[in-house]
């Protein structure tokens, strides 16, 4: 976990020395806007591993000596087949289409897309993951 | 269903779990959440676009063949190139690398049952292909598709000079795929950071793995901007919201900072993928480990976070920006790129060479993006970038980055890792055969636009007057087209071939050197039923040829590696991590 969070804090220290270089040569709100927001989006993910990596202890993808049989087990629960992307793609699709169309797509895309949103919630409660 | 993964320990060889009725055909495509199929799903949808963004650039080819060329319109000319721009990019290029081959090969190469969160995933694929099937269908509305280039720069894309559906169905298109990007980086990151095999420090991960955990998180930097700015842009549009107009207060350049904002990072969320794939390429066919090792990652990693301060490079001749800043900031890019570079031939350096198709493609991508790059310093100078801006200099420099990875590295690795997508060999001598025309094919293509550009010919432009003198190097640049094109039937005869009359691959057909190779092909469900212990950067490697281990390599490497050794020690990984 330290790597990875070593990783988003390097992004984000940059983002914000980036930020301050750009504001003072610059005065330019939007651009420094953007570099703020590249800063926090690396801070915040960052600042919470690093958090962790300091009271967890190493996981065995952490560990160069670690063996195969460290890891062995359940990894996680992985859900099956399901329509309910594809009926939440589509409605989602139909939905954004209203920008183009009108409000009558967005009718038939929110529909479809609550209904994929139940179907997802039904299915996992009976597969019992999540 | 539900399914739960278990990890296989090294000992057992456990029968693959029963999982009941999974569906087939239409039906698997439709439902399934498993990251091969979705990638599967992804490379073709894609490979796809290209083909129909291909057909346009022929088009627009024949077009330009000869002086008042009468076979398309000026307007339709402009969807033409438009659509082009846009396919290649937002359609091909990137879902090819990121929600193909990256969904199929990350979680492989990183040991994982799948990727981490799998019904995101199928949305993102219906997402995109919504989207870009939103996108063509611009063509069908009565105004035409969208036409205003594929920046859509304010104010042509406003409402009074792109009017009609087409170019709002090309915004909504963007905002379908945009979040398809999005979700594909947060899954990638997510896959990388969690599910990772015991013994796989982040310092061993593959290469390309490392890119795409990269590019991931510059689409999730650079991804959000772009629809932001689409909804502003549609606001313009429809609720004469005047954020990019000059009358009512905008400021039409704002477009342009929000859209390089996003669009240089996308340049490099462009290139990073293929960067990887061409390393992973280049080591296994020279049988050796990646030269400089954590130095390519470090590469990465700058040329990422580089890659957000620069967007204004883009917009140098507006006349507001920042010029020494963003300059420097482009200069600075080419340090790890030159590295990279430095590493790639060092990866090569007295390996033992096997040139089969995918090796030639990454080796055709070498020189082809060498050029981009040496013409793209130029272009960061700011003198230079005046004189040439909107000619076909530029047309000619892009396209060397953008073909020179996107399909030159591309199609190094699709020919590489397709045997482990679907099971089947490729033909080598039809590999070779399009390898060699698309290498010709590309020279000859654009090698004389950058002349053009010098002589002043403009880019975006329909026709052209005899007297200009332009005709004999555009004829030669048409006939290049059709050399690539030849190039791509070539390729696609060969998938049908290996369809029809297929020669079963094994699971490590290569003597491949990292974790996907140690899967069958095409990978079972879950896709490992027994891993190699991870000592280095290629596990499978070392545990094929106990007698010359990834460790064993670097300790004779420094002994023996004279000038070249010593001049990057400091990039080499020389041993183990410190965590
Ligand atoms: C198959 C071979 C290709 C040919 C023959 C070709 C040809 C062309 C030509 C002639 C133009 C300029 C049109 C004009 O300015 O009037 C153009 C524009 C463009 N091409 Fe390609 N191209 C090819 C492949 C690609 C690829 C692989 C990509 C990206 C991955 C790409 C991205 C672009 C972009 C972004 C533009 C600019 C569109 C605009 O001005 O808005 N092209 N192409
Ligand atoms: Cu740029």
């Amino acid at each position: 976990m330290k790597v990875e969070s070593h990783l988003l804090l390097f992004m984000a220290s940059f983002g914000a020395v980036i930020a301050l270089i750009y504001w003072f040569f610059s005065y330019d709100d939007g651009g420094t806007a953007m570099l703020t927001a590249f800063a926090l989006l690396g801070l915040l993910p960052g600042g919470y591993y690093f958090w962790w990596s300091r009271r967890m202890a190493p996981r065995p993808e952490d560990r160069p000596e670690a063996k195969q049989s460290d890891g062995a087990g359940v990894v996680g629960a992985f859900p099956g087949s399901s329509i309910w992307p594809f009926v939440l793609g589509l409605g989602a699709a139909m939905t954004a289409l209203a920008l183009v169309f009108g409000f009558w797509s967005a009718i038939f895309g929110l529909t479809l897309a609550v209904s994929a949103v139940i179907g997802v919630i039904v299915e996992s409660r009976r597969g019992g993951a999540y | 269903m539900t399914l739960l993964a278990e990890r296989p320990s090294p000992l057992s060889h456990p029968e693959e779990p029963e999982h009941g009725h999974e569906p087939s055909g239409v039906l698997n495509w439709l439902t399934s959440t498993d990251h091969k199929v979705i990638g599967k799903s992804y490379t073709i949808t894609s490979l796809v676009f290209f083909c129909l963004a291909g057909v346009m650039a022929v088009v627009i080819r024949t077009q330009l063949a000869s002086p008042d060329g009468t076979i398309v319109s000026q307007h339709t000319y402009n969807e033409l190139f438009t659509m082009h721009g846009s396919l290649m990019l937002y359609l091909f290029a990137g879902p090819f690398a990121f929600g193909g081959l990256a969904n199929y090969i990350v979680p492989l190469q990183v040991g994982a049952p799948d990727m981490a969160f799998p019904r995101l995933n199928a949305l993102s694929y219906w997402l995109y292909l919504t989207g870009g099937l939103t996108m063509i269908a611009g063509f069908l509305t009565v105004g035409g598709a969208a036409d205003f280039g594929w920046v859509a720069y304010a104010p042509l894309s406003n409402a009074v000079n792109s009017p009609g559906a087409g170019p709002d169905m090309w915004i909504v298109a963007l905002v379908l795929t945009g979040f398809s990007a999005i979700f594909t980086g947060v899954n990638i990151v997510a896959t990388i950071f969690y599910l990772r095999a015991p013994g796989l420090t982040m310092f061993r991960l593959p290469i390309f793995t490392w890119n795409m955990l990269v590019t991931a998180i510059l689409i999730l930097v650079a991804f959000p901007v772009l629809t932001a700015a689409l909804i502003l842009l549609w606001c313009d549009r429809h609720l004469g919201a005047h954020i990019f107009t000059t009358t009512g207060g905008g400021v039409p350049v704002l477009w342009q900072n929000l859209f390089w904002f996003f669009g240089h990072p996308e340049v490099y969320i462009l290139a990073l993928p293929y960067f990887g794939m061409v390393t992973d390429v280049l080591a296994t066919f020279s049988r050796k480990p990646v030269f400089g090792y954590r130095g390519m990652i470090f590469a990465t990693i700058s040329i990422g976070a580089l890659s957000t301060a620069v967007w204004a490079h883009h917009m140098f001749t507006t006349g507001v920006v920042l010029l020494p800043f963003f300059s420097l900031m482009s200069y600075l890019i080419a340090v790890p790129t030159g590295i990279k570079f430095f590493n790639w031939i060092g990866t090569m350096w007295r390996g033992s060479l096997h040139f089969t198709t995918a090796m030639l493609f990454a080796v055709g991508f070498l020189i082809v993006f060498l050029f981009g790059g040496v013409t793209g310093v130029l272009l960061a100078a700011p003198p230079v970038d005046f004189a040439t801006h909107n000619t076909y200099f530029v047309v000619a420099h892009f396209h060397e980055v953008l073909f020179g990875s996107a399909v030159f590295g591309g199609f190094a690795g699709l020919y590489y890792w397709y045997p482990k997508m679907t099971g089947r060999m490729l033909r080598e001598r039809l590999g070779q055969a399009s390898f060699w025309f698309m290498f010709i094919g590309f020279w000859v293509t654009f090698l004389p636009q950058y002349l053009l550009g010098l002589h002043g010919m403009p880019r975006r432009i329909a026709e052209y007057a005899a007297s200009e003198g332009w005709t004999g190097l555009n004829r030669v640049s048409s006939v290049g087209a059709y050399l690539l094109f030849i190039s791509v039937a070539i390729m696609v005869v060969n998938f049908y071939i290996s369809w029809r009359r297929p020669i079963v691959a094994s699971g490590n057909p290569w003597d491949g050197q990292t974790l996907e190779w140690a899967a069958a092909s095409p990978p079972v469900h879950h896709n490992f039923t027994w891993l190699p212990p991870v000592r280095s950067e290629r596990p499978v490697w070392d545990f094929n040829h106990p007698e010359h281990t990834t460790q064993q390599h670097r300790q004779s490497d420094h002994a023996t590696d004279g000038l070249v050794g010593v001049a990057t020690t400091g990039f080499t990984d020389t041993g183990e991590e410190s965590e």
